[in-house]
């Protein structure tokens, strides 16, 4: 039960984001077409669960025993790279298809200020393994459905009549705002 | 010509190239901490401190950086001054630390940080790439103020945690996620109807 809680608070309630901001300039950069949120998001998700795992591990048994907390972001920004670069030579080599779906949006991810987010959270919040994984996928999950909605609603905007000091930045983040208040009302489910 | 460069490069980082409202970078941490003015102060101030110190780094070293890991280089150049950061916001100011949570070290892969050592700092000599960065944390700082302020007026009567209206009904959604969106929405739109109109 409390996994299902975990999962909700991080995909609805406290959304990456909506709520927390995290990972803002791929999705205003990324999302103006919805087949590349999709694929962006895809990307997130799996990378975030597999750091998100990744440096636990780091955490627990090798800095928090040496007592080298204080270079946390150093070595996570590290492993993110690292395992960004993996996984895009394993995806190339075993499933050519994915990495032309994925292809360029893998290497952006390693300056998603929200995968470095989620793994620090995790940190903070000290979570147990499996709490840990699930709080990562329900971000990448949070994130991408976050991208997918506001892509969406972008694609209609390139249609609509916008004053022209609006065009660009200005309604993106207006609708993004108007996307957030929608989430604000999740906040009121029973989950932290 | 020297000091006119420099200059150019001051006056365009905090006018018509500034990191927040024309490049769109370093969104996510404007948005983040803007909800009050003391929190941004601080968060400006080691963002200025991170990008001057990283652009000089990396623009004395940018002889001696391989051309195929210059970003993970890079990337542990900006860690370390991070850290720095990190550590004297723990140490002396540990209420604001724990108020800016995981933002401080999202300084890391905040845009500007990356984007001004990758773009600037690589190509120029150390005295200019320190006032390309310090120019571009001041212009990321005016702007980050001015939401700030708005925000922590409306949403809740104070500014810098003084009372300004006794009487005063709190507009919630501004010190909320949604507020920082529609605030900053606004500012842009003002900005670019107002000083950069050309360029559209």
């Amino acid at each position: 039960m409390n996994y299902i809680l975990i999962l909700i608070s991080a995909v609805l309630v406290n959304n990456f984001v909506m709520a927390r901001f995290l990972g803002l300039c791929p999705f205003i950069g990324v999302s103006t077409k919805y087949s590349s949120s999709l694929g962006m998001g895809l990307a997130v998700i799996f990378v975030m669960t597999m750091s998100g795992s990744a440096t636990w591990f780091l955490d627990r048994f090798i800095l928090i025993p040496l007592n080298l907390g204080f270079l946390k972001t150093i070595v996570f920004i590290l492993v993110i790279a690292t395992l960004v670069q993996l996984v895009e030579m394993i995806i190339k080599k075993s499933a050519p298809l994915l990495y032309d779906a994925l292809g360029i949006y893998l290497p952006l991810i390693s300056t998603n200020c929200a995968v470095l987010g989620v793994t620090l959270i995790n940190i903070d919040a000290g979570y147990s393994l499996l709490e840990n994984i699930v709080h990562s996928a329900g971000g990448g999950i949070g994130f991408t459905l976050a991208l997918i909605i506001l892509s969406t609603i972008r694609e209609r905007l390139e249609y609509a009549p916008i004053p022209e000091c609006f065009k660009g930045a200005p309604i993106a983040f207006i609708s993004a705002g108007l996307v957030s208040l929608a989430f604000l009302g999740f906040s009121g489910l029973p989950v932290k | 010509m020297k000091n006119n460069r420099g200059l150019a490069v001051f006056l365009g980082n905090l006018g018509k190239d500034n990191p927040v409202f024309v490049q769109i970078l370093g969104i996510c941490s404007t948005l983040a901490v803007t909800n009050s003015v003391r929190n941004t102060f601080v968060m400006c101030l080691g963002l200025i401190f991170t990008t001057a110190l990283s652009g000089t780094t990396v623009s004395l070293l940018r002889f001696y950086i391989p051309q195929r890991i210059r970003m993970i280089v890079t990337v542990l150049i900006i860690a370390v001054y991070v850290i720095i950061v990190d550590i004297v916001l723990k140490a002396w100011y540990h209420e604001i630390a724990r108020e800016l949570g995981p933002y401080v070290g999202l300084i890391i892969t905040n845009c500007i940080v990356m984007g001004r050592a990758e773009a600037f700092a690589l190509q120029n000599n150390p005295l200019l790439s320190m006032l390309d960065g310090f120019s571009s944390g001041m212009g990321y700082t005016w702007v980050l103020l001015i939401i700030a302020v708005i925000r922590e007026f409306f949403g809740a009567g104070t500014v810098w945690n003084i009372k300004i209206f006794d009487a005063w009904t709190n507009w919630t959604i501004m010190i909320m996620a949604p507020g920082a969106f529609f605030v900053l929405a606004l500012f842009i739109w003002i900005v670019k109807s107002f000083f950069i109109r050309e360029k559209l």
